[in-house]
């Protein structure tokens, strides 16, 4: 199961590099989304800082909803699932490898989408590198929900299906990432909502690992 | 014979029992000390949120678990978790109305940024989300596997539902029941009341469920026959040319 995890996460970034897609259409929208919060609220709400850690993760989860879309349309090109069928692929295995590169393409936004919420939202830089743990998490917690959720909504109206039925479901991981960074840049209780996180993670991971296979099957 | 009979008896029974409930609720019960004859909907709102929450989403979500599993997998267990989450669609919405008609006089306002309310509106959506996936996939098999798949996932939020009250601090009043010392804080006839409006509204559930399940079965036939009916026309067609 890692081996292929390793093979499908491996995969996926390759063909992220080659197409920067990330850089060149993904990055831009996230700036683009970021500096539009700024501009909405205005330069005095703007500048106050409280506002930063909700609209990181609002603006990270359009990001990663645009990510998920992609990570599944690279399934989609002629002869991709039917390859993946002969060679036998465990799906649990290419669930984590999805998932994997989902999340590492992720991070890399999150942490670009943080330095610019430092710079446009005003967030504190120390609270922001406070915070940096349990953003991980919650990208990664994101990457393995969006990877499920991705599967489920692949083909025909998939494009407009993902976010009526991933947004509510994230919600609860937006509430968590939120909380942690706000408890970050106040120096509250970080790991009440780190533990929450990683149990969401875990729960996901989970079932990933169970149903992917029923997803996939053909 | 016997179950014919059960079949038959079930509605006029399940109407009775609401019947009941409406007069005890209504008038038979007298009103609140604090809260007056607002507290009447007491007798109303849990029972929907109960069966919203609790009774439609298991049985949804046990329905699909059960498809997702390879010995069980039926047609049916993939109907019945189908018709239970279209009947918790209304019951949430009616769980969010019943609320606001209560929260309007005791808070001051409709809707709430509360963790009950807000929770329970998001299920809704994703309540609403799992039809629209269903709509969205043709083949009968892909459809039945993908929804039951996201009826397991969704089922991961009642029991954050269930416990916001108790995670965040909330307006919305804890459990009177299902306390964590389990020690009731309704006595009395109102308590019996409660209870026979859960009842009640338990079996309103199930009873809307029979009929939508023969509703379904009933479209799926018609949708055989005429795709039976297309395809003969077709051969007709050919034969004749």
């Amino acid at each position: 199961m890692i081996r292929t995890a390793l093979l499908v996460c491996a995969k996926d970034l390759r063909i992220e590099m080659r197409s920067r897609v990330l850089l060149w259409q993904v990055l831009p929208f996230g700036v683009m989304a970021l500096l539009l919060c700024g501009i909405a609220l205005g330069p005095a709400r703007a500048g106050n800082s409280s506002a930063g850690p909700g609209l990181f993760y609002l603006v990270t989860l359009l990001v990663a909803l645009l990510m998920i879309n992609r990570s599944q349309s690279v399934e989609k090109t002629p002869g991709t699932k039917a390859s993946v069928a002969t060679l036998g692929l465990d799906p649990a295995g290419v669930f984590l490898g999805k998932s994997l590169a989902l999340a590492s393409e992720l991070w890399v936004t999150g942490v670009i989408l943080l330095a610019g919420s430092v710079l446009v939202l005003h967030t504190s830089l120390h609270g922001a590198i406070l915070a940096l743990p349990s953003v991980i998490v919650t990208l990664a917690a994101l990457a393995v929900a969006g990877t499920l959720y991705g599967a489920l909504t692949s083909g025909g109206d998939g494009a407009t299906l993902l976010p009526v039925l991933a947004l509510p479901a994230f919600a609860p991981l937006l509430i968590a990432g939120e909380r942690s960074f706000s408890a970050a840049l106040h120096h509250g209780g970080i790991w009440r909502w780190w533990l929450i996180l990683s149990v969401a993670l875990v729960v996901y991971s989970a079932i990933g690992i169970l149903l992917y296979g029923v997803l996939e099957e053909s | 014979m016997m179950k014919q009979l059960s079949q038959r008896l079930f509605g006029p029974l399940t109407l009775t029992a609401m019947g009941v409930n409406l007069v005890l609720g209504l008038w038979i019960v007298p009103p609140d000390k604090v809260q007056g004859e607002l507290a009447r909907l007491v007798y109303i709102h849990p029972s929907v949120a109960w069966v919203a929450l609790y009774v439609s989403f298991g049985t949804a979500a046990i329905s699909s678990a059960l498809y997702l599993w390879k010995r069980t997998r039926s047609v049916v267990m993939d109907r019945v978790a189908h018709c239970a989450m279209e009947v918790s669609v209304v019951f949430i919405a009616l769980t969010l109305i019943t609320g606001s008609i209560w929260g309007r006089p005791a808070w001051g306002v409709w809707w709430v940024w509360d963790a009950r309310l807000t929770s329970s509106a998001i299920l809704g959506v994703l309540a609403l989300g799992y039809l629209a996936l269903r709509r969205a996939n043709d083949d009968p098999q892909l459809r039945a596997r993908r929804s039951a798949v996201f009826g397991v996932l969704i089922a991961i939020n009642v029991p954050i539902i269930h416990f916001s009250v108790q995670w965040w601090k909330t307006l919305h009043q804890g459990a009177t029941v299902f306390t964590s010392n389990r020690t009731l804080l309704i006595h009395g006839i109102q308590a019996w009341t409660l209870l026979i409006s859960f009842i009640a509204f338990t079996m309103l559930f199930f009873w809307i469920l029979r009929y939508r399940y023969r509703l379904e079965v009933l479209r799926e036939n018609i949708a055989g026959a005429s795709l039976e009916e297309a395809l003969s026309a077709r051969r007709r067609e050919g034969a004749q040319s």
